[in-house]
């Protein structure tokens, strides 16, 4: 039996269910809202943004692994392709593009030109420091942990804020190898 | 013992036999060990506690693929036996048999592990571990309800998962 071959961004896109865009731009948006409502500070809702992807990413990595049949990434330069190529193709609907390599090869930036999430949506004054997309750092991080890759993601550019597109920062700091989880004297 | 990429040892589909069920048990391990699911529906033969069998059988396969990716005559770059691997690193097994019963082994890059024991003459399982690896991210990964790292208790993923089982094994 030859190996399967990994599937595209786009045709695992058309294969799966969807829901209608403007209901999840709308759902996501109501989230947000309702997060500043609660939480008053902008910064809380910043790290509760991050803290609900990362319980996300740790469920989507399965899905993600099971219907796109993406073995194990060779480096790190692969993840961060297959992230921007096949993953936001297949959860957004969108592609990304990988820029701005550091020389060892641990740090890049995944650019956003389009994203699905932020369409009617306006910042208002009192919302400066919102990170309105902090869920999607949030889902990588989280996704990436459970493939054994300690990252680190932030935003560089926000169209939000009046940049020309959105750039995520994702920097590897350890990956972690697996090990005997039990001890001897068990 | 079948390696990835290897030839096939028996590329004829899987022998029925009478009692039309010949799956022994299944487990699914996490990336930490924790058995999420025992499922067993034909072993006449208990020689362990339940918590002592799962350990040995996790055992088992993290030594068997540490020693099949030790053993690699394709590959130069690899570590001494025993040194901690990144999951996924290097190659791995995805069966044995014996004359009593065959083991498949899948194991996702997130670090769950499918074990499945079937008869010896089964066939090739490779592909309905993975259409099971589908059914644990639809019933068990999207259950709002599920806790992950906890054992699965979910009647929905059991029930199809035995319903499956049965027309495979």
């Amino acid at each position: 039996m030859a190996p399967v071959a990994p599937r595209s961004g786009d045709a695992i896109f058309a294969s799966v269910e969807r829901v209608n865009a403007e209901l999840f731009t709308l759902t996501y948006g109501a989230i947000v809202r309702q997060l500043l409502t609660d939480l008053e500070e902008v910064e809380e809702v910043n790290k509760q943004l991050d803290q609900m992807g990362y319980n996300i990413g740790i469920r989507l990595i399965d899905e993600f692994l099971a219907k796109s049949n993406v073995a194990r990434c060779v480096d790190f330069k692969e993840t961060a392709e297959v992230i921007a190529k096949v993953g936001f193709k297949m959860f957004l609907g969108v592609t990304a593009s990988v820029s701005n390599w550091d020389a060892d090869g641990t740090c890049c930036s995944i650019v956003l030109e389009d994203n699905p999430l932020v369409d009617f949506v306006e910042l208002p004054d009192t919302c400066q420091g919102l990170y309105y997309c902090n869920v999607l750092s949030g889902v990588i991080r989280g996704a990436l942990e459970m493939v054994s890759m300690k990252t680190e993601v932030t935003w560089v550019r926000d169209m939000l804020r009046g940049d020309d597109a959105f750039e995520l920062q994702v920097k590897l700091l350890k990956q972690v190898p697996e090990e005997y989880p039990y001890k001897d004297d068990e | 013992m079948q390696f990835f990429g290897g030839s096939e040892i028996s590329p004829s589909p899987p022998a029925p036999t009478a009692s039309g069920n010949n799956a022994h048990m299944m487990y699914v391990f996490n990336r930490n060990g924790v058995c999420l699911l025992y499922r067993e529906w034909n072993r006449p033969l208990h020689t362990l506690n339940a918590q002592q069998d799962h350990k040995l059988m996790f055992g088992l396969l993290f030594s068997l693929k540490s020693l099949t990716a030790k053993m690699d005559p394709t590959n130069a770059e690899r570590g001494n036996l025993g040194v901690p691997q990144l999951p996924g690193q290097g190659c791995s097994f995805h069966s044995f048999r014996t004359n009593t019963y065959k083991l498949s082994f899948m194991e996702s890059p997130s670090g769950i592990k499918i074990i499945l024991v079937t008869h010896p003459r089964t066939g090739d399982l490779r592909e309905s571990l993975k259409y099971i690896y589908n059914l644990y991210v639809d019933y068990v990964a999207k259950n709002p309800l599920y806790t992950p790292g906890t054992p699965i208790r979910c009647e929905l993923f059991n029930t199809n998962l035995d319903q499956y089982v049965r027309s495979i094994a």
